[in-house]
């Protein structure tokens, strides 16, 4: 998501977008029938975004401006705001739990993105050459990414239940104590990073298959050549050809971990207490609970604009490695 | 690292100049059935949760793990599928997705396409402005603006119907991105040439644009479908009664009530995962090019 951005603007401004340029040579026609091609090329464009257009106005930007618009208001359900400047602002800064659920973020997105990130290279590197069953070893890593959050959710509540989930059995089993998976404040968040994790491994490892892919087969045989050893090898080529691929995955899965609110939602409400209340679903409980949706909104801008602030860095990060590299 | 030091046993063992081939052959195969047999442990995990959804849903009871540890059930039942059929309206709630799924997914594909043209091949005013803004809207988690959208919703009295679930979902900046980056690729020559022999600019996208589109239209049917039929929350928000719950939504309402035993919740847990796996088995290749292609989930 983030890439798109910083892609799409730096494209949009010198890249090839303005190929089919509204000014034809239409040779062989007549005067009038120019001017109207030309008439045509010039409504065209507004004609094939309409409908999208109509559809992000309506769905998209009227409620984006509108939330920004509640973010500084005081509305109770549904009802009609009074102007309040920036108070939700100052009473986010001073709310115990929205810094309560800030750290829960930040543990959320340290728990997932390492490890998905890494999982997902190693597994990349490994299943990028002929095996026997690659095709599907490969799709059975993949699967989880069609499994919806829901379904996730329910099975892993079920797998890691502590009074007859499959995972306490097991533990049992091997000598080791059960675990109170999802009713310990501690363990709650370990268990929705392991359900997220799940479902993420399958994506960064397509995107480094990708990136691997793509990386010239002669530059390693020619390190070969010249006597470099696999890890060398690793490590003084492929690595840091890698490199944009790792940037894109860390910032991607960033912005997952943010935006992350299903697994979390289904899995455990944000509790026990308020363990695994992440930002996301904090802004959620203000709306949806306490009623509060100036205040939410507001929660939700400061959560919008880090993750515009990320894409700009991302967009900042790249250009430096496209430099040194 | 076992990994890189079978990375390029075929290479190796090929190479006539390889000063030791045959000992080097033998470790590099012993390693490369440690890194085989890894994966197959690792990817066997990954799919343990799947496979647990199935044998909880075909055992009697679910298979509580409250008397030992037990992978396989000591009796099967598939009665269980009669059972939720008859217990809550599946088939219904089937139908729900299926038609806000697919209404949707056709709705981005063909506005996408459009758009994407337009922000690809043609210059205007406002364009780069519009398309960034369009983009802007994924950074947007809808939790945020949930309450406005469904205060437009309401406003539109869509409430509770297909259209409210359709029409927010169809206005999709990532389909719209992946459109104009798979179209700025097309040859402008062709476009040209069909405007020099007078074709008008819809005629050029019916007839020149549309029919090499067909990887596209692939990628992105096959991704928003699986994203729809996954879709949550918003469901949960604009579907009041239980008579047009999608799968996710229905299958949520199981959650946390006591009266359903696992086997029932797993059952339509399964239910709900058969479409998406299908079309993910069946257009894998697609899917997961359109992945990583776009770098998004």
């Amino acid at each position: 998501m983030t890439n798109v951005i910083s892609h799409s603007v730096t494209k949009g401004a010198t890249g090839r977008g303005d190929g089919g340029e509204a000014a034809p040579l239409p040779q062989r026609n007549s005067q009038a029938g120019r001017r109207k091609s030309r008439r045509e090329a010039r409504v065209a464009p507004w004609a094939f975004i309409s409908p999208s257009l109509v559809l992000f106005a309506v769905f998209a930007f009227a409620p984006i401006i509108a939330a920004v618009v509640l973010s500084f208001q005081n509305v109770q359900v549904f009802g009609g705001g009074t102007w309040v400047g920036l108070q939700n602002y100052q009473q986010m800064l001073t709310a115990p739990l929205f810094w309560t659920s800030v750290w829960n973020t930040i543990v959320f997105t340290v728990g997932t993105v390492p490890t998905s990130t890494a999982l997902g290279l190693l597994l990349a590197v490994m299943l990028n050459r002929k095996l026997p069953g690659r095709g599907i070893i490969r799709s059975l890593y993949f699967l989880p990414m069609v499994v919806s959050g829901v379904a996730v959710s329910l099975v892993m509540v079920w797998m890691f239940n502590s009074d007859d989930g499959i995972v306490d059995a097991f533990l049992q089993t091997i000598g080791l104590p059960r675990i109170d998976w999802l009713s310990s404040p501690h363990w709650a968040m370990v268990t929705i990073i392991l359900a997220v994790v799940w479902g993420r491994i399958g994506f960064c490892m397509v995107t480094y298959l990708a990136a691997l892919q793509g990386i010239n087969p002669s530059l390693l045989e020619a390190a070969q050549i010249d006597g470099a050893g696999n890890w060398r090898r690793f490590a003084s080529i492929t690595w840091p050809l890698l490199n944009p691929t790792t940037y894109l995955l860390i910032v991607l899965n960033i912005v997952f971990s943010l935006q992350a609110f299903d697994v979390i939602y289904v899995m455990t409400g944000g509790g026990p207490g308020f363990s695994t209340t992440v930002l996301i679903q904090y802004i959620f409980r203000s709306a949806f609970t306490d009623g509060k949706m100036g205040y939410a909104s507001a929660v939700g801008i400061f959560l919008v604009v880090a993750l515009l602030v990320l894409t700009w860095l991302r967009s900042r990060l790249s250009r430096k490695s496209e430099d040194f590299a | 690292m076992t990994t890189i030091t079978a990375a390029n046993g075929a290479a190796a063992s090929t190479a006539p100049a390889s000063p030791a081939p045959r000992p080097k052959r033998e470790r590099n195969s012993v390693g490369r059935w440690v890194v085989w047999a890894l994966l197959v442990a690792g990817a066997l995990l990954m799919f343990f949760p799947v496979y647990w959804v199935f044998v909880t849903a075909i055992s009697p009871g679910g298979l509580a793990q409250s008397g030992g540890f037990a992978l396989w059930p000591s009796r099967v039942d598939l009665g269980v599928f009669a059972r939720v059929f008859k217990s809550q309206p599946i088939g219904l709630w089937m139908l729900n997705s299926t038609i806000t799924s697919v209404a949707s997914v056709v709705i981005s594909v063909v506005i996408s396409l459009l758009a994407g043209y337009a922000f690809a091949k043609y210059r205007f005013r406002g364009r780069d402005a519009i398309f960034a803004l369009m983009l802007l809207t994924i950074m947007v988690p809808i939790q945020v603006i949930v309450v406005p959208e469904f205060v437009i919703v309401s406003k539109l009295g869509l409430v509770n119907s297909y259209w409210s679930v359709i029409l927010p979902s169809a206005a999709q900046g990532i389909c719209i991105f992946i459109a104009r980056q798979f179209l700025v690729a097309l040859p402008d020559e062709l476009i040209e040439a069909a405007r020099v022999d007078g074709a008008g600019e819809f005629k050029i996208f019916r007839s020149v644009v549309l029919p090499m589109s067909g990887p596209l239209i692939a990628v992105l049917t096959i991704l928003t479908f699986v994203w729809r039929w996954n879709d949550f929350i918003w469901p949960l928000i604009a579907l009041q009664t239980p008579d047009k719950f999608t799968m996710s939504v229905g299958l949520n309402s199981l959650n946390g009530a006591y009266a359903h035993p696992w086997d029932q919740i797993m059952a339509v847990t399964l239910l709900s995962m058969i479409p998406v796996i299908v079309v993910f088995l069946v257009f894998q290749r697609q899917f997961v090019q359109g992945i990583a292609e776009t770098g998004l989930k």
